[in-house]
C-alpha cells in the first residue's frame, strides 16, 4: 500500500507537469488551431534561465525563478511576432511547421549560450520529504501541484471574470466576430503565446529540482505535454489537467510495477489508445470550458 | 451630409477580386440597400468597409476621414459597427458576454448602460441572459447579433443579410427592429437578398453585379425599376 501510495504521489507530481504544458499547448490551439511544437522550449528556457540566472545562489531563488518565467513569456510574444504573424495565415500545416522550426532554433541557442551540461536547481522548500501514509513525499512535490492548483484557480479567474480573458474566448469562438467587435486580434494571440510560455516557464522551473534540466529536455516534455492535451481533449482546461494527471500516474504505475525502460511508452500507447477510441480526447465534446 | 464615402474600392481574396471598383455614398440618419446576387460582391464590401478584407485600390472615407487603411478596432472606435452574415454570435459566451464584447471599445459605465438599452429592445435578451448564445434560436441570436453591434453605440450600422434563414414571421420582426433603429437616428447600410423588404424601407439603394455597381437611385425608383423587378422582385 505504502508503495503504491509512493508511485501514485510521484505520478501525481509528475502529472501536473504534463497538465501545466498541455494547458499551454490548449492555450495557444484555442486562439490560432496551432499546435506549437516550440512548447517543450518553453519549458527548458524556464528552468535553463533560471540555472543560469541563479548561478549557484548570487540572487534568491525566488528572484530568478520569477524573471526567468517573465523572460519565456517575452520569447513566446517573439515566437509569434517573428515567426507566426509575418507567415502566410491560410496555411495551418505551414504554421506548425514553422514552430517546429522555431523549437530547433531556440534549442540550439541555449546549447550554445546556456551550455550543454546537465543543470540542477536546489529544491524549494528542501529535500526533507514528509510522510503520507507510509510514502514518502517531498516538499517540492507539493510546491508543484499546489502550483497546478493556483494555475487553475487564475485561469478560471482570467477567463471568467475579466474582460481580456472573455475577449480571448470571443477570439478563440469567432475570429472574423471578435475583429468586428473591436477586439485586437492580433494582439490577443501574442497574449495567447506570453501565456502559453509563461504556463511552460511554470513547469520548467518547478520540475527542474526534481529532473534537473539541459538544453533539450524540452523536446521530450513538450511530447508529454502533448500528449496529455490530446488525451485529454485539445483545447480544453480540464483535459488538459486530467489527461496530465492521467499520463503522469500511468506512467508511474509502468515504471514502478513493470519497469522504467516502458515509462515513455506509456504516453504514446495510452495516446494511441485515445486516438482510436475517442478522437476528441476524454473531454473533448464538453464544449464552452475551453481555455 | 455623407457619413460614408466609399470611391472606385478593389477588394478581394487573395488573387481573386471581388470588388472591381464600387462607389457608394451613405448618407447620415439614412437607410441605404444593398442589393445583388449570390457572389456579386454584397459581403466584401461590408467586409472592406469594417477593415476585414485590405482594399487594393480606392478609398472608404467616414466622418470626413480616410479609413482605407484602419485596422478594423480603431474602425469599431470611430463608429462602424457591423452585424455580419449568418449571425456569428460567440457561442459558448453568455447572452450577456456577448453584448459585454460588443461593447469591448468602451467603458464599462457604457457596456451597463448599453446593456440596458439592448434588454429594453429585446426583452427576450434578457429572460435569457445566463444562457450560452450558442442555445439561443436562429431568430434569438439575429436579435442578439443586433443588440450586440449597437453596444458600441455605431454611427453607422452595417446589416450583412440579416433576414437569411429565419421564418416569415421574424423577417417582419427584424425589418421592424431596423425600422425603429432608423427612426432612433442610426445611419443603416443593409445587405440583404429579400430585395422587396429592404427596397421598401430604403431611402436610396445601389445594385451591383460581379463586383460592380449597376443602379443607384431611390428605394421607391429601383423598385419601380424593369430591369430590378425582373431580375430581383421576381416581378
Amino acid at each position: 500500500m505504502a508503495e503504491f501510495l509512493q508511485i501514485l504521489a510521484s505520478g501525481l507530481t509528475v502529472g501536473a507537469i504534463y497538465a501545466l504544458i498541455g494547458l499551454g499547448f490548449s492555450m495557444i490551439y484555442n486562439t490560432s488551431e496551432v499546435i506549437n511544437f516550440a512548447q517543450g522550449e518553453f519549458v527548458m528556457i524556464g528552468g535553463m534561465v533560471t540555472v543560469t540566472l541563479y548561478a549557484g545562489g548570487q540572487i534568491p531563488l525566488a528572484v530568478a525563478a520569477l524573471a526567468a518565467i517573465g523572460i519565456t513569456a517575452l520569447v513566446g510574444i517573439a515566437v509569434e511576432r517573428l515567426a507566426i504573424e509575418p507567415a502566410p495565415q491560410n496555411n495551418l500545416t505551414t504554421l506548425i511547421i514553422i514552430t517546429l522550426g522555431v523549437s530547433i532554433t531556440i534549442r540550439g541557442l541555449a546549447e550554445v549560450v546556456l551550455g550543454k551540461n546537465f543543470y540542477h536547481l536546489p529544491a524549494f522548500s528542501g529535500d526533507t520529504p514528509f510522510d503520507l501514509a507510509g510514502a514518502e513525499v517531498t516538499p517540492q512535490a507539493f510546491w508543484v501541484i499546489g502550483s497546478l492548483i493556483a494555475v487553475m484557480l487564475a485561469l478560471a479567474w482570467f477567463f471568467n471574470r475579466t474582460r481580456l480573458g472573455k475577449a480571448m474566448l470571443a477570439t478563440s469562438q469567432n475570429r472574423m466576430a471578435a475583429e468586428l467587435m473591436g477586439i485586437n486580434v492580433k494582439m490577443i494571440l501574442r497574449l495567447s503565446f506570453a501565456l502559453s510560455a509563461l504556463l511552460g516557464a511554470i513547469a520548467g522551473v518547478l520540475t527542474a529540482p526534481i529532473t534537473m534540466t539541459k538544453y533539450d529536455v524540452g523536446v521530450m516534455l513538450g511530447l508529454k505535454g502533448f500528449c496529455a492535451a490530446v488525451i485529454g481533449g485539445l483545447g480544453t482546461a480540464t483535459g488538459a489537467l486530467f489527461g496530465g494527471l492521467l499520463l503522469g500516474v500511468s506512467e508511474a504505475l509502468a515504471a514502478g510495477y513493470i519497469s522504467s525502460s516502458y515509462k515513455d511508452a506509456v504516453a504514446f500507447i495510452i495516446l494511441l489508445g485515445v486516438l482510436f477510441f475517442l478522437p476528441e480526447g476524454l473531454f473533448g465534446r464538453a464544449r464552452g470550458e475551453r481555455v | 451630409m455623407a457619413l460614408l464615402e466609399v470611391e472606385n474600392l478593389h477588394a478581394g481574396y487573395g488573387r481573386i477580386e471581388a470588388l472591381h471598383g464600387i462607389s457608394v455614398t451613405i448618407e447620415e440618419r439614412a437607410l441605404s440597400a444593398l442589393v445583388g446576387a449570390n457572389g456579386a460582391g454584397k459581403t466584401t464590401l461590408l467586409r472592406a468597409i469594417s477593415g476585414l478584407r485590405p482594399a487594393t485600390r480606392g478609398t472608404i472615407r467616414f466622418a470626413d476621414r480616410d479609413i482605407t487603411r484602419l485596422q478594423p478596432s480603431a474602425r469599431v472606435r470611430l463608429g462602424i459597427a457591423q452585424v455580419p452574415e449568418g449571425r456569428q454570435v460567440f457561442p459558448g459566451l453568455s447572452v450577456e458576454d456577448n453584448l459585454a464584447m460588443g461593447g469591448y471599445t468602451r467603458n464599462f459605465r457604457d457596456v451597463a448602460e448599453g446593456r440596458e438599452r439592448a434588454f429594453a429592445l429585446f426583452p427576450m435578451l434578457k429572460e435569457r441572459r445566463a444562457s450560452a448564445a450558442g442555445t439561443l434560436s436562429g431568430g434569438q441570436q439575429q436579435m442578439l447579433a443586433i443588440a450586440r453591434a449597437l453596444m458600441s453605440k455605431p454611427r453607422l450600422l452595417l446589416l450583412d443579410e440579416p433576414s437569411m434563414g429565419l421564418s416569415p414571421l421574424l423577417v417582419a420582426e427584424v425589418f421592424r427592429v431596423i425600422a425603429d433603429l432608423k427612426a432612433s437616428g442610426v445611419t443603416i447600410f443593409l445587405v440583404e437578398q429579400n430585395a422587396q423588404a429592404a427596397l421598401r424601407i430604403a431611402d436610396r439603394a445601389y445594385v451591383i453585379e460581379t463586383g460592380r455597381t449597376v443602379l443607384e437611385g431611390s428605394g421607391g425608383a429601383l423598385m419601380a425599376d424593369e430591369r430590378v423587378k425582373s431580375a430581383y422582385l421576381g416581378l
